[in-house]
C-alpha cells in the first residue's frame, strides 16, 4: 500500500526498478491477490472437508424440504407443514413489519422530542434532554428486555386483563383491539380514497401555477383535507356503513376475537422506537440547528407568517441535513430488529437460526441473511438517495 | 449665530437601577421559560403532568418501597404471590441485585479467584485514568503500559495458567468483566483496523480499495447478530479439523470486525475533511506514504472525527450485549439468566436487574460521551 506517494513522483531520480511506484503498486496488488485466493482457497478446502465429515449436503435443496417447527406469528399461511424456504420468508416478512412499523413510530416520536429540545420552554426542553440522554446511552437489548420482562409480562393475566378505551385489552398476553370486518361495496371507499388523492395533488398543482402567474393563493390544505377525507366518508355513507368490528370478548379464559399485537412483537416494536427515536432527535435538531438564523430573519422580512417560514424556508433546508443520517438511522432500526430472536420474536434471524438448528446448513443460512439484509439496505439506500436528490439544493 | 459649545462630558458614573421587576428574579425567570405564551403555557402544564405521572412513582418503587435487604424471593412478593409483602406492594427488589452482584460483575468466575478481575480492574483505572488527564505527564509510557504490557497482565492474571495461578477457562468468565473485556479489545482493535481500511478505501490501488469497499459495505450492510452467528457457526467451519477456537476470541472477531468496519467510514470522513494542500506538502517535503499519513494527516484527520470515534465506541460498548444470543453471558446477559433463578424469582426482580444494568451501561456510556466533548473542545484548535 505504500505506494501512493510515490505515484506521483519523480521517477528518473530513481534509477533502481524497485523504487519505480507503478512496478510498486502493482506489485502490492498482486500481492494482495494472492494472499486473498490462497486464503479463500485454504478456507473453501476446509468447508468442503468439514461438511463432509459431517455429511451435510451443501446447497439450498433444503429450503424444499419440510419444515416441522410453528412459528407463533406469521403474515401469511404457515404450518409446521410448510417449506423451511416457506419459513424464511415469514420471518423475512416479520422483519419488514416490525421495521416499517418501528420507523414510521420512531420518526413521529424523534421529530417531536427533536423540535422539543429546542423549543423556548425549559420544562420541555429537558423533559426532551433526559429522554435523549437516557435512552442513547442504554442497549437496545436491554430496552427489548425492558418491555418485555419489564413490563409486558408482568401485566395481569387475560381473566384481569386491562380495559381500554374503544374495546381493546391489555394482559401479559398482549394487546387486544377491535378488528375492522369491511362489508360488501367497500371496495368504493378505498377508489373514492384514490380519487380524493389524485383531486387533491391535482388541485396543489393548478394551485401552485395560478399563484405563480397571478399571486393569488389559494387554500390548497383544507381543500385536500376535504378531499381526501370527505369523499371516502360520502362513500361510506352512501353505501350504507359496510362496516363492522370484531371486538375481542372476555371468555373465562381467554380473550376472544379482536385482533392480538402479541408481547413479543409489541416489546420489539416499542423497544426499536423508543431507542432509535433518540437518535432520530438529535439528528432533527442538528438539522434544524444548521439553518442559519439569517434565513429565517430574511423569510420574516420578507412578511411571511411564522408557519409559512417554517414550512418554505426552515424545514426544507433542514431537510437537507437530516436526509442522510436518518436514512443510516432507518437501517440501523432494521439491523438492530434482529435481536427479536433475544425474546422469540420470529423474524429473519430467528427463523433463519431455527433452520439452521435443523439443518446445519450454516453457510447456506448465513448467505440467505446477509443477501437479505443488504438488499434491504440497497433498496433504502436507494430510495432514500432519490429523496435526497429531489430535496437537494438546485445549484446553477 | 454665536458659537456655542454643546459638548458634555459627564464626570460622574450614573447610579444603576435596579432592574424592573418584571425583569428580575425567579418570577420573571419563570414568565420567560414557561409561560411566554399560550401555547408556551399549554405546553408547560402538559410537561408538568407527564413529569408528575411518571417521576413520584419511580421515586417511589426505586426508593420509598425498594427493598434492600433480604434472602429470597420472598422479601420482594406480596402475599399472594408467597411473599411477605402487603398486596399491592410494588417496589424495587435491591435485595437481589445485592445477592446477585458478584454474578453480575463477573459471572460464574471462581469465588477464591475473584481477587485476579478485581486486581485487573485496579491496574486498569490506575493506568486509564492517568492517561485520560491530560495534565498528567509522562504520557508515552503511560500509553505504552496501557496499550502493550497491560493487556498481557491482564490476559495472563485473567486466564490464569502460569505462574502457579489456577487456569480459568473462558466460559466462566461473566458479567461485566466479559462487558469490559470485549469492549477493550474491540476498541484496541478497530481504530488501527479501521483506519487501515479508511486509507485502503481512499487508495490508489484498485484492488486494494476494491477488497477495502467490499469488506466495509458488506459489514456495514449486516446486523451485528448475523456477524456474531458467523463468527460462531462458520468459523468452526473454516478452520481445519481439530483446530478449536475459543468462544470468547470468536465473539471477539466478530466485534471487532465489525466496529472495525463502522470506524472506517468515520476515519474516512476525517481524511475527506482534510483539505488538499497537506496532502501535497507533506510530499513536496519527501515524507514517504506512511510518513506522510502519521505524522501530517492522520494527526489532523482523527482529532476531527474524535466525536465520530467516540460514538462508534460507544456504539460498541453497547453492542458487547449481543454477544448473549450466541450465549455468551456478559453483564446484561447474566442478569437476563437470573431472572429464571427460582430463589429470587418474582414480578419484582427482572425490571430490578435490568434497572441495574441500565444504570451500569448508562453510566460507562455517558462518561465516555461527556470525556469526548471535553476532549474535542481541548483540542480545538481551529481559528472560528
Amino acid at each position: 500500500m505504500a505506494s501512493q506517494d510515490i505515484l506521483d513522483g519523480d521517477r528518473a531520480s530513481r534509477g533502481s526498478f524497485i523504487n519505480d511506484p507503478k512496478v510498486r503498486g502493482i506489485f502490492f496488488q498482486v500481492l494482495v491477490v494472492v494472499l486473498l485466493v490462497a486464503g479463500i482457497w485454504w478456507i473453501v478446502d476446509n468447508v468442503i472437508d468439514n461438511l463432509r465429515r459431517s455429511n451435510i449436503a451443501s446447497g439450498f435443496s433444503f429450503l424444499r424440504s419440510r419444515a416441522g417447527f410453528d412459528i407463533s406469528e406469521s403474515p401469511i399461511a404457515y404450518t409446521s407443514d410448510s417449506t423451511y424456504g416457506r419459513a424464511i420468508l415469514v420471518g423475512f416478512l416479520n422483519t419488514l413489519i416490525v421495521a416499517a412499523s418501528g420507523i414510521v413510530t420512531a420518526s413521529i416520536i424523534g421529530f417531536i422530542v427533536g423540535i422539543g429540545r429546542l423549543s423556548r420552554n425549559w420544562l420541555i426542553r429537558k423533559i426532551c434532554t433526559v429522554y435523549i440522554e437516557l435512552f442513547r446511552n442504554i442497549p437496545p437489548l436491554l430496552v427489548i428486555f425492558f418491555w418485555y420482562f419489564g413490563v409486558l409480562s408482568v401485566l395481569p393475566g387475560s381473566r384481569d386483563s386491562i380495559h381500554l378505551p374503544l374495546g381493546s385489552f391489555l394482559n401479559n398476553r398482549g394487546f387486544y383491539f377491535p378488528r375492522a370486518v369491511w362489508g360488501e361495496g367497500s371496495w368504493l371507499i378505498l377508489l373514492a380514497l384514490a380519487i380524493g388523492i389524485a383531486l387533491a395533488w391535482f388541485v396543489a398543482r393548478r394551485a401552485r401555477q395560478r399563484q405563480m402567474a397571478t399571486g393569488q393563493p389559494f387554500p390548497v390544505f383544507w381543500t385536500s383535507v376535504a378531499l381526501i377525507v370527505g369523499l371516502p366518508v360520502l362513500a361510506f355513507v352512501l353505501n350504507g356503513f359496510p362496516l363492522s368490528f370484531d371486538v375481542p370478548k372476555q371468555s373465562t379464559f381467554n380473550l376472544t376475537g379482536g385482533f392480538q399485537l402479541k408481547p413479543e412483537f409489541l416489546s420489539l416494536y416499542l423497544a426499536l422506537s423508543f431507542y432509535t427515536a433518540a437518535f432520530i432527535a438529535e439528528i432533527v435538531r442538528a438539522g434544524i440547528i444548521g439553518v442559519s438564523k439569517g434565513q429565517t430573519e430574511a423569510s420574516e422580512a420578507l412578511g411571511l407568517r411564522p408557519r409559512q417560514v417554517l414550512r418554505l424556508v426552515v424545514v426544507p433546508q433542514a431537510m437537507r441535513i437530516i436526509i442522510p443520517p436518518l436514512t443510516s438511522q432507518y437501517l440501523n432500526l432494521t439491523k438492530n430488529s434482529s435481536l427479536a430472536i433475544a425474546i422469540g420474536y420470529p423474524d429473519l434471524v430467528a427463523t433463519g437460526g431455527t433452520v439452521l438448528n435443523q439443518t446445519g446448513q450454516a453457510i447456506e443460512i448465513v448467505v440467505i441473511w446477509m443477501v437479505i439484509y443488504l438488499a434491504i439496505s440497497l433498496v433504502t439506500s436507494v430510495l432514500m438517495n432519490w429523496f435526497n436528490a429531489k430535496m437537494a439544493l438546485v445549484e446553477r | 449665530m454665536q458659537e456655542h459649545d454643546l459638548s458634555f462630558v459627564r464626570v460622574e458614573m450614573a447610579i444603576a437601577q435596579a432592574p424592573p421587576r418584571s425583569e428580575a428574579g425567579a418570577g420573571a425567570w419563570v414568565r420567560k421559560n414557561l409561560f411566554s405564551s399560550v401555547g408556551d403555557s399549554i405546553l408547560t402544564v402538559i410537561g408538568l403532568l407527564l413529569v408528575a405521572y411518571l417521576l413520584p412513582p419511580f421515586l417511589e418503587w426505586a426508593f420509598v418501597n425498594a427493598q434492600w435487604t433480604g434472602t429470597d424471593r420472598s422479601f420482594c412478593a406480596t402475599v399472594a404471590q408467597g411473599g411477605a409483602q402487603p398486596d399491592g406492594w410494588s417496589g424495587a427488589c435491591w435485595a437481589f441485585v445485592q445477592a446477585k452482584f458478584g454474578q453480575f460483575m463477573f459471572g460464574r468466575y471462581p469465588i477464591d479467584q475473584r481477587w485476579r478481575p478485581i486486581l485487573v480492574a485496579i491496574l486498569f483505572v490506575a493506568l486509564f485514568v492517568p492517561l485520560l488527564i491530560p495534565k498528567v505527564p509522562r504520557k508515552g509510557l503511560n500509553a505504552v503500559l496501557f496499550f502493550i504490557v497491560f493487556p498481557i497482565v491482564a490476559f495472563v492474571l485473567l486466564s490464569g495458567g502460569w505462574f502457579g495461578l489456577p487456569h480459568v477457562e473462558t466460559p466462566l468468565w461473566g458479567g461485566l468483566l466479559v462487558t469490559l473485556v470485549l469492549s477493550f479489545v474491540g476498541i484496541a482493535v478497530s481504530l488501527p483496523a479501521g483506519v487501515i481500511l479508511a486509507l485502503g478505501r481512499r487508495s490508489k490501488m484498485p484492488v486494494v480499495k476494491l477488497v477495502c469497499v467490499i469488506f466495509i459495505e458488506t459489514v456495514r450492510g449486516i446486523p451485528l447478530v448475523t456477524v456474531l452467528f458467523m463468527a460462531s457457526v462458520m468459523l468452526p467451519l473454516f478452520l481445519p479439523e481439530g483446530v478449536t477456537f475459543d468462544k470468547l476470541l470468536r465473539a471477539l472477531i466478530g466485534v471487532a470486525m465489525f466496529a472495525s468496519a463502522y470506524m472506517a467510514e468515520v476515519v474516512r470522513g476525517g481524511l475527506q475533511a482534510i483539505p488538499k494542500g497537506q496532502y501535497e506538502g507533506a510530499d513536496s517535503l519527501g515524507l514517504g506514504y506512511w510518513q506522510k499519513m502519521i505524522l501530517v494527516i492522520l494527526p489532523q484527520a482523527l482529532k476531527l472525527v474524535i466525536p465520530g470515534i467516540v460514538n462508534t465506541f460507544i456504539g460498541m460498548f453497547k453492542d458487547t450485549s449481543l454477544v448473549y444470543i450466541i450465549s455468551m453471558f456478559d453483564l446484561l446477559g447474566v442478569v437476563r439468566q437470573n431472572f429464571s433463578d427460582a430463589t429470587w424469582a418474582s414480578p419484582q426482580t427482572p425490571i430490578s436487574g435490568l434497572v441495574f444494568a441500565a444504570l451500569v451501561f448508562w453510566l460507562f456510556c455517558f462518561g465516555m460521551s461527556r470525556y469526548s466533548m471535553f476532549m474535542e473542545r481541548r483540542l480545538d484548535t481551529s481559528h472560528r
